[in-house]
């Protein structure tokens, strides 16, 4: 994913001459090809992240399109303020790009878990924000956000994510993406971790589950009228994220789905909890103890199978269940 | 009246007006930013604010919000009588230094170690395209503290941005008490000269001395330049000189009548 966003990055600025490319000292052997073709237009800002924010907006206010890279929480939370009254406060085209969201650099302990960034991220006014399920999904977004004046944020994984589309998706702004028709449950997935919903919703076939699977690679914006179609046409809507299960996708389907007035499918979100993991684990190890694992889905989904209310209802004395 | 002195009334009226706090460290700023706006030094263009290739300077400082907008307004970017609105509701011109619908202003500041960073930016963008334009950011002494400014000054001593150039308001007060009390800066003028800045420490309230040293900028070719302003904090008004309550009270009528009357009779004297 890295190589697809630098590929595509390397493209947009053979074409604008505006873009430039700052780093936090980070991108060995990722960032060569854009350094050696546009020397000129990039900077390494050294292991400074609100100096490197601030640059950023300074360029910016110059006429620049200036993308921002860095790992994990590093160019979001370390400069949290700059984005905000900077970046944010002066709606300037700064996109904020970081590589190893969720659990991808798991086994380097919890400075490099990049878990509260979509929650933090989604409060910033004006900020859009978008999170790549594979490389086709980051060359797409990488070339919307190069081409969208004011700020943005892409969130990409490592590397060697599964293919999850065949071709270029469309990925209209603010839109899920279908990739498995279903019915009952519906997967929302944002980022990497829909390689693990596609498996799932596969290995729930035996127990007679036919669920849908979505991208979700829009945060923000989140066409609220998309995921209120979906609401009514399932009896659960199961969010997925390699990230805090409060305040993110999951955080915001739910703002969504309390508003609407009409009945609607019911919500499990799932992510990181409340909790920092103990001791080492690697990626797919901290995604099976969050219970965002392939096996966990599985589990998680014939868990909701068992509370989904009947279609038929049920005879009048039967014991009440509460509104879906 | 010299701009100066009629920065000082604008920003006492505006004060006292809107019950704002800060008058302290606006009038410790007025003697520079005179200068600046003065027609010898800022390249800037009042009738045209955007002008490309103007000169940038960054409010960093920007809780002397009063005394900033009153120079801005004297220089012609916008009519005084705006002035008047200072903290009003639905007025543009907001408590901390506000961009937005505010001509002449670069950037909205107000959490300090912000306005660096941003100069850096600018200036970087004009060196690597050879643009003629150069960028000043007007700091405290207290903002010296936030960390931010060491990363900027780093990268601009690094880069050698000679298109730089900062300025700060050493009025040797901030929020609690004395600078030297709560993080002592000194040798402060060593601090950025090991950054590989070049520095001049200078009187701030000496305009002859100001616009001469900013007539000589760079004060070292290859290395983003530093002005060490020794000021008074609440200069031009007795009462208010060198007292930390002026940092956050508001003059009240007689007290703003009194402050008025001493700049004016400055004024005076002047002539």
């Amino acid at each position: 994913m890295r190589t697809a966003f630098v590929q595509t990055l390397i493209e947009e600025a053979e074409r604008d001459g505006r873009i430039w490319l700052l780093t936090g000292d980070l991108g060995f052997s990722v960032l060569e090809p854009f350094i050696e073709r546009f020397p000129g237009r990039f900077v390494n800002a050294g292991v400074a992240e609100q100096n490197m924010m601030g640059v950023a907006a300074g360029l910016a206010l110059s006429g620049k399109i200036v993308f921002i890279y860095s790992i994990a929480n590093f160019p979001t939370l370390r400069c949290l303020e700059q984005i905000r009254n900077d970046v944010c406060g002066h709606k300037l085209s700064v996109k904020i790009v970081t590589v190893g969201g969720g659990f991808s650099y798991g086994s380097h302990g919890y400075s490099h878990h990049g878990i509260e960034d979509i929650a933090v991220m989604r409060i910033l006014p004006g900020l859009e924000i978008a999170v790549p399920a594979d490389a086709a999904e980051a060359r797409v977004l990488t070339r919307v956000f190069a081409r969208t004046d004011g700020p943005s944020y892409l969130r990409l994984g490592r590397g060697r994510e599964p293919a999850v589309h065949n071709s270029e998706p469309a990925l209209p702004r603010g839109i899920p993406a279908p990739v498995k028709p279903g019915s009952g449950i519906a997967l929302l997935a944002a980022g990497p971790v829909l390689g693990n919903c596609v498996k799932a919703a596969e290995g729930v076939n035996a127990s007679g589950l036919d669920p849908a699977v979505y991208s979700m690679p829009w945060i923000k914006p989140m066409d609220a009228d998309a995921v209120a179609a979906i609401a009514g046409r399932h009896e659960w809507l199961l969010t997925v994220e390699e990230a805090t299960a409060a305040g993110g996708l999951g955080g915001a389907v739910a703002e969504i789905l309390s508003g609407l007035p009409q009945p609607h499918a019911r919500l499990k979100r799932l992510g990181t909890p409340d909790q920092i993991l103990a001791g080492s684990q690697d990626q797919d190890s901290s995604r099976a103890i969050v219970g965002i694992g392939a096996s966990e889905l599985i589990s998680a989904m014939l868990t909701l199978s068992k509370h989904t209310p009947p279609k038929t209802p049920k005879p009048a004395d039967g014991p009440k269940r509460p509104c879906a | 009246m010299r701009l100066a002195d009629r920065v000082r009334a604008d920003a006492l009226r505006m004060v006292a007006r809107a019950g704002a706090s800060h008058i302290g460290s606006s009038l410790s700023a007025v003697d520079i930013l005179s200068v600046l706006y003065g027609g010898e030094i800022l390249r800037v263009d009042p009738a045209n604010p955007g002008r490309p290739d103007r000169d940038r300077l960054i409010f960093s400082k920007g809780h002397a919000a009063a005394a900033c907008y009153a120079v801005l307004a004297e220089s012609g970017f916008f009519p005084t009588s705006l002035l008047d609105s200072y903290c009003r509701n639905g007025s543009p011109l907001c408590g901390h230094v506000t961009s937005k619908g505010v001509p002449g202003v670069e950037l909205s500041t107000g959490s300090l170690g912000h306005g660096l960073p941003v100069g850096c930016g600018m200036a970087l963008a004009a060196a690597r395209e050879n643009k003629p334009w150069r960028v000043f950011v007007l700091m405290s002494d207290g903002e010296c503290d936030e960390g931010s400014n060491w990363e900027a000054a780093l990268f601009a001593g690094h880069h050698k941005l000679d298109n730089l150039t900062a300025i700060i308001d050493c009025n040797a007060l901030q929020g609690m008490g004395e600078v030297k009390d709560i993080l002592d800066l000194e040798p402060l003028a060593d601090k950025w000269r090991s950054f590989r800045w070049a520095v001049r420490e200078i009187d701030g309230h000496d305009h002859a001395l100001i616009r001469d040293t900013l007539n000589a900028l760079p004060v070292e070719k290859g290395k983003p330049s530093m002005i060490l302003a020794r000021t008074v904090k609440g200069k031009g008004v007795g009462f208010m000189e060198n007292k930390l309550e002026w940092h956050y009270k508001s003059p009240d009528a007689a007290q703003l009548k009194q402050a008025l009357d001493e700049v004016e009779k400055n004024t005076r004297n002047m002539r």
